[in-house]
């Protein structure tokens, strides 16, 4: 497989066509009738998958970037289309590739009016995240990272529920104010950086090798890149958005929203703010704050995800929760937390996204998110319960599931340095088995009282082609994780390493990085 | 080419664009006299002035390629590819202003053909403010493109607010033309010249900063500029007059005029005072000021002209925070930006004249309600022009932004850049509800969007405007080096930093 990619220069044109293909796919979308709009934009998503595919093979596990692609774009302003996959974005990219074709194919049936813009802006929103996890020009990055929110904008304020505009809006403006923070922290090192060493450029290289000048700056901007990242992380007491954004969303923007954007801020966490900023990120106090802020997310997530009535709004609280053990995982910078960090990205796409349509198919059927309104649907949709009961023990974090695996690497490795939050979050698990649970319980178990549950229909074979991959990723990376740990592997080691030659300071959290190493 | 103004042939290269004007002015108002009867002569002037905009254009560029340098005496106008690129920027706005009145006069049942002869005027008092070397041909220029815009204020006769309008912006641009001549009455008394590269000259030798008479000559200016472009607090005018003027005059004032305001100020406050640091703290509280009265105010509006308008007062805040960075990458700022500024406005502008047909009634924000539904390419455009106004990634209002952000983060101004994005957050506040209202919510009724159509020349100008906003917003290169250029051609431009 390797060699037929190699001959057929696919590292040179992959990271293109990825982003000019859905693009052109839009486009094509728009023109072409109605009926065929779904269709299309099905084939473009499952042509994305399939070329992404080729990465897995020609991916080499080593920390330096691949697949590069350099081209002038502004030269007065040493901008350029700079692109390349490094082990933490390639899981990335392919979780984006994964879940589009997926969630158009769960939007079938749910999107019945004006379908081309619907489908043309999934098209154009595949295009900006894709750019977000690829760019390695700062300047392309934030273009990415602020595009992506016009399709989001309009798939929740047009296709979503009653709240629409009020969620829409909050979304966009929570996004907005602290993305265009980090747009002046951008500026300010790329000035600083260019008057010191004479070349303005925005290359990700270029800032990362000469990030030493800006040091009497560093608190202010890696404030204002962790403020961008931590709002759409997001961190608690960032999250409000949250909720409100997901819940309202249609099926596919929620599973969009909860598989993949919400990995952009962790990603931009581990690709910028914490390589740019080493000793401001290990400052004694920035990390008790985030640690703090992360297991108090985690707590909080899961209580609150607790008492929820609505089954999506659980869904998206528990999503604060999970992305908790992430920011932990982030900053107990240890080779196990890091890998397992990037792995619970990688899974709470899987598994939230999976929620997120079950969630959907549910509302399909009964047209209300109420838990309340559910209860015994085991007797008459005997195969979508399965699938929820397994879904949910992979969110949860049963053994044999992608959730262990990420959960306790994380623990595992944050315990050393922070054994009082490893401790604390901890729980976190065992409060998300409550909250799960218990949804399920009442959701499929319990007495089948309601006369309008008793003629829902199970799962179709679309619902089933939809969720199939999702739960054979479950299975996958929860019996044979190797594979994506090896692919992940030295691009966090270089990452730690990265950490520990610019923190002359040697903080614990740093040390222990090295003892674990 | 060298041009030798001390020279009559000199002189008259120097001023080849603003005499192809002047002589076109003189032919259309000829043909004014001699055909105006009905609304077909009224178009046809419509169009001689479109002409006439266009070949002023040629001698412009012709000066720009040739690379025209003034070599002699310091002139009373400047050859400089920032007069260039400012001319060129105000011909656009006024072509883009003569092609959506056409359609709207005759709409609008206002009988006026001197309405086009008033817009060449008015840009011929705007090529003397963008090209202007000595106070005095500023002030000239000024008076000639403010007497015409109180006429277009208030031109449509039967309307109230119109008069309204045209009189609250005449007292007041009086008041502010006032201010603007003491202003230079002192500064030429301190320095005994109107001449700007000889008052810069001086500046330094005649200590200006600790020169009363200077200081305030030159606060004078400040004001009288502050009251044209609009800056907080002298924008006291601006919502009542925009909301009164027809639309697509409105919508002129807001581009073009403001342009020619800010073209002249920037080249007085570099050429002039470049030596003199005591404006800038001025500028900075100016800027400070007008970005977050102009964007919270806008806020609070319901009615789509006075949006726009409180709006253009925020755009006045962002340029002034490229004045204030007072070095050649803000002049260059401000010039791409005032292309953008230009596209986006008109283009605005020209989806409100058309939601308010049949009779110029208030548009209010809902009335927008459902409008992607029913004119899916009107609603389109608005939102281009809407997300660029807001400085979106992938218009030209970004781009524009960001040079802005980075003339000032380089001038060392970190607060006034973060003010100004956060000025950009509160605007998203007002730009978003219109493009929530044309795709979130559901049409009022079935025929609520039968009139809103545009045709013809308008909507020319609205694709051309969105299309060149998104080009710009993506290839910027040949207007960034245009601009670049321009700023640099404000060589005697001094750098300074400020601590705020």
């Amino acid at each position: 497989m390797a060699a037929f990619l190699a001959g057929i220069g696919y590292h040179r044109w992959v990271l293109d066509a990825l982003l000019v293909l859905p693009l052109l796919g839009a486009a094509l979308v728009m023109l072409r009738p109605e009926a065929e709009a779904k269709r299309l934009a099905l084939w473009v998503t499952l042509g994305e998958f399939v070329i992404s595919a080729g990465l897995w093979w020609t991916f080499e596990p080593t920390a330096v970037m691949q697949f590069t692609v350099v081209r002038a774009w502004i030269p007065a302003w040493g901008i350029a289309y700079r692109l390349g996959v490094d082990g933490i974005s390639l899981f990335l990219v392919l979780l984006t590739t994964l879940t589009m074709p997926l969630a158009v194919l769960g939007s079938w049936n749910y999107i019945t009016q004006r379908e081309r813009p619907y489908y043309a802006l999934m098209l154009v929103l595949t295009t900006g995240m894709l750019g977000v996890f690829v760019a390695l020009d700062l300047f392309v990055f934030y273009v990415f990272w602020e595009i992506m929110l016009v399709p989001m904008y309009f798939i929740i304020g047009v296709w979503g529920g009653p709240q629409r505009l009020y969620a829409a809006i909050k979304f966009f403006l929570y996004t907005f104010l602290g993305s265009l923070l980090m747009f002046v922290a951008i500026l300010a090192i790329y000035l600083l950086v260019g008057r010191a060493t004479g070349e303005y450029s925005f290359a990700y290289e270029h800032f990362l090798r000469n990030i030493a000048v800006v040091k009497p700056w560093a608190f202010w901007l890696f404030g204002a890149f962790a403020l961008a990242f931590a709002i759409k992380v997001p961190m608690f007491p960032f999250h409000t958005w949250l909720p409100d954004a997901h819940v309202e969303a249609p099926t596919a923007g929620s599973v969009i929203l909860a598989g993949i954007l919400l990995k952009m801020g962790t990603y931009g966490f581990l690709r910028f703010a914490v390589p740019f900023f080493p000793d401001v990120a290990w400052h004694p106090a920035v990390q008790a704050a985030v640690v703090t802020l992360a297991v108090i997310g985690i707590i909080y997530g899961a209580l609150v995800a607790m008492v929820q009535p609505d089954f999506k709004k659980l869904i998206a609280y528990s999503s604060v929760s999970h992305l908790g053990f992430v920011m932990l995982g982030i900053w107990a910078l240890t080779l196990q937390s890091v890998q397992g960090a990037i792995i619970i990205m990688l899974n709470h796409g899987i598994s939230t996204g999976a929620l997120f349509f079950l969630a959907g198919m549910l509302y399909e059927r009964r047209h209300s998110r109420d838990i309340a309104a559910f209860g015994g649907l085991a007797k008459v949709t005997p195969a979508l319960a399965a699938v929820l009961t397994v879904v949910s023990l992979s969110s949860i974090g049963l053994p044999g599931t992608n959730g262990f695996v990420g959960e306790f690497l994380v623990l595992v490795g944050s315990f050393q340095p922070y054994p009082w939050a490893t401790v604390i979050a901890t729980t976190g698990v065992i409060f998300a088995a409550a909250y799960l649970l218990w949804a399920i319980q009442r959701i499929l178990f319990q007495k089948l009282d309601k006369k309008e549950n008793e003629g829902l229909a199970d799962l179709s074979r679309r619902e089933l082609l939809v969720l199939g991959p999702m739960l054979a990723c479950i299975f996958w990376v929860g019996l044979y994780p190797a594979p994506f740990l090896r692919r992940i592997e030295p691009a966090a080691r270089a990452l730690i390493a990265q950490v520990q030659a610019s923190a002359g300071t040697g903080t614990a959290a740093v040390q222990g990085a090295s003892n674990a190493r | 080419m060298p041009v030798d103004l001390s020279t009559a042939a000199g002189v008259t290269l120097a001023l080849a664009p603003e005499l192809v004007l002047t002589a076109w002015c003189l032919v259309v108002m000829l043909a004014i006299a001699w055909r105006h009867q009905d609304e077909a002569d009224q178009r046809a002037a419509g169009w001689l002035s479109l002409a006439g905009i266009g070949i002023t254009a040629i001698p412009v560029i012709w000066l720009w390629v040739s690379e025209a340098r003034a070599v002699g005496i310091a002139g009373a106008m400047a050859l400089d590819s920032f007069r260039y690129l400012s001319a060129l920027v105000f011909l656009a706005g006024a072509a883009f202003t003569v092609l959506l009145s056409l359609g709207y006069l005759g709409r609008e049942r206002i009988r006026v053909p001197e309405y086009y002869l008033l817009i060449l005027l008015a840009v011929l008092g705007m090529l003397f403010m963008g090209g202007g070397a000595d106070l005095i041909v500023i002030f000239l220029g000024l008076e000639l493109m403010s007497v015409p815009v109180y006429v277009l204020a208030g031109v449509n006769r039967r309307s109230v607010v119109g008069a309204e309008a045209a009189l609250k912006y005449f007292l007041l641009g009086a008041f502010a033309s006032g201010f603007l001549l003491y202003g230079i009455a002192l500064v030429y008394g301190a320095t005994g010249t109107t001449n700007l590269a000889l008052i810069g000259a001086q500046a330094s030798g005649f200590a200006l900063d600790s020169n009363p008479m200077a200081l305030i000559g030159m606060a004078l200016l400040l004001v009288g500029f502050g009251f044209k472009v609009a800056a907080v607090p002298f924008h006291m005018w601006t919502p009542d007059v925009y909301d009164g003027a027809p639309t697509p005059i409105t919508g002129f004032m807001a581009a073009a005029v403001k342009a020619a305001g800010f073209a002249a100020l920037v080249r007085v406050l570099l050429q002039a005072f470049g030596g003199a640091p005591a404006w800038h703290e001025a500028v900075w509280w100016l800027a400070m000021v007008t970005m977050v009265a102009g964007n919270l105010m806008a806020l609070a509006q319901r009615q789509l002209k006075r949006l726009l308008a409180y709006s253009s007062i925020a755009h006045a805040g962002y340029l002034l925070a490229a004045v204030t960075s007072g070095n050649e990458a803000g002049a260059a700022a401000f010039l791409f930006y005032a292309v953008a500024y230009t596209l986006m406005t008109v283009g605005g502008f020209a989806v409100v004249a058309a939601a308010g047909r049949d009779g110029e009634r208030d548009v209010l924000v809902e009335d927008l309600n459902g409008l992607a539904s029913r004119r899916p390419w009107v609603a389109a455009g608005m939102t281009v022009f809407l997300l660029s106004l807001l400085g979106f990634p992938g218009t030209a209002g970004f781009i524009g932004k960001w040079y802005i952000l980075s003339a000032a983060v380089d001038a060392g101004q970190y607060l006034l850049a973060v003010v100004l994005v956060l000025a950009s957050v509160i605007s998203a506040g007002y730009y978003l509800p219109p493009i929530m209202a044309m795709y979130m919510r559901p049409e009022p009724s079935p025929e609520a969007h039968q009139g809103t159509v545009i045709s013809g020349a308008p909507r020319f100008v609205v694709a051309l405007a969105a299309a060149a906003l998104l080009v710009l917003g993506f290839w910027p290169n040949v207007v960034l080096e245009a601009a670049r250029e321009g700023g640099a051609g404000l060589r005697s431009a001094v750098t300074y930093t400020l601590a705020p």
